[in-house]
């Protein structure tokens, strides 16, 4: 059987399609959530797309973090259930104290938006088992609010811990401090970034199909064989035994 | 009227691009005697009975403020003349 991943949609969500898209892409059941709806369907791991929820009013993903449906992710996250924040979904879940530090307008003032080059830190997260250590892969950054911060202390901590899951390489897009680009809760099943690896998972639309590892990287944490592997099972010799 | 201020800042520590793009706009102005600036919000909020400190205080910690990197000072203005 393979996994239910939700995909939350928050009013201003602009990429829950392409997150919905790659989960299928990787295998899995996409399964659309609304944030006023407190109930989670039973899922498996859940994504906080990116875009402007609420509009960004007040500070970016401050009002999402009072949905009714992120008192339950944040309940389940507790739980272990694996949480994956992308971009505006990093920011809620900084703003929802399920990570630490916050981002911050872009140091350069400008909205960045290109193709970025970042090198995975952590492959013990539940969005990066996928990779190799220190594997760098190209996947589309976009925002105005990114510069990630944090005290020396927490970012020390972080380090430490091995809890920084990328970073960027080569211009740090937005100022984020130590070039952090994603970070991880303590136990490895939260997860945010601000780059976009769901617009990297096929050849048509993105830079690479870098970013699809992510996503698959939740079927080998929950132990589900994908849809895929449950044909590549099935076709294999013996498979019938 | 029962309202409450809460003014929000950046801590001195994060730095604040849009205050330092500001600040570096004033010699365009002819003036030169500005060491920098910083960019903070302000929030009025109106009770519906009495005007709540305390009340105000949890708004601000919850939810207008994000202690991370902001600081929020509350107060209640003496009243003026209606407008």
């Amino acid at each position: 059987m393979s996994a239910r991943v939700g995909v939350v949609t928050f009013p201003g969500s602009l990429d829950d399609g392409d997150a919905a898209r790659a989960v299928r892409l990787a295998g899995g059941d996409a399964v659309r959530l609304w944030h006023a709806d407190a109930d989670l369907h039973g899922v498996d791991a859940v994504v906080l797309p990116g875009g402007f929820s609420y509009g960004d009013y007040l500070r970016a993903g401050a009002i999402a973090r009072f949905a009714p449906v992120m008192t339950s992710i944040v309940a389940a996250a507790g739980a272990g259930l694996p949480v994956l924040g992308i971009c505006n979904g990093f920011q809620v879940l900084c703003e929802a104290h399920l990570l630490p530090g916050a981002l911050t307008r872009n140091q350069h003032l400008h909205f960045r938006n290109r193709d970025q080059v970042l090198r995975i830190e952590s492959t013990r997260t539940a969005f990066t088992r996928a990779y190799a250590d220190a594997q760098e892969i190209l996947v589309p950054v976009k925002n105005g609010e990114g510069c990630y911060v944090a005290d020396a202390r927490t970012l020390d901590a972080l380090e430490a811990e091995g809890r920084v899951v990328a970073r960027y390489v080569g211009e740090n897009p937005n100022g984020s401090l130590r070039d952090i680009a994603g970070i991880t809760n303590e136990a490895g099943n939260v997860v945010g970034l601000m780059p976009h690896p769901e617009h990297a998972v096929e050849a048509l639309t993105g830079p690479s199909q870098d970013g699809l590892g992510f996503f698959t990287s939740i079927f080998s944490h929950l132990g589900r064989p994908t849809a895929a592997s449950d044909t590549a099972a099935a076709n294999a010799p013996g498979a019938s035994v | 009227m029962a309202r409450v201020v809460v003014d929000v800042m950046l801590k001195p520590e994060i730095l604040d691009p849009q205050g330092q793009a500001v600040a570096d706009a004033l010699p365009r102005l002819g003036i030169s005697e500005v060491a920098s600036v910083r960019i903070g919000r302000r929030v009025e909020i109106e009770f519906t009975g009495e005007a709540d400190l305390e009340r105000a205080r949890e708004i601000a910690d919850k939810l207008l403020a994000n202690p991370v990197i902001e600081d929020f000072a509350v107060s209640a203005p003496q009243e003026g003349p209606a407008a």
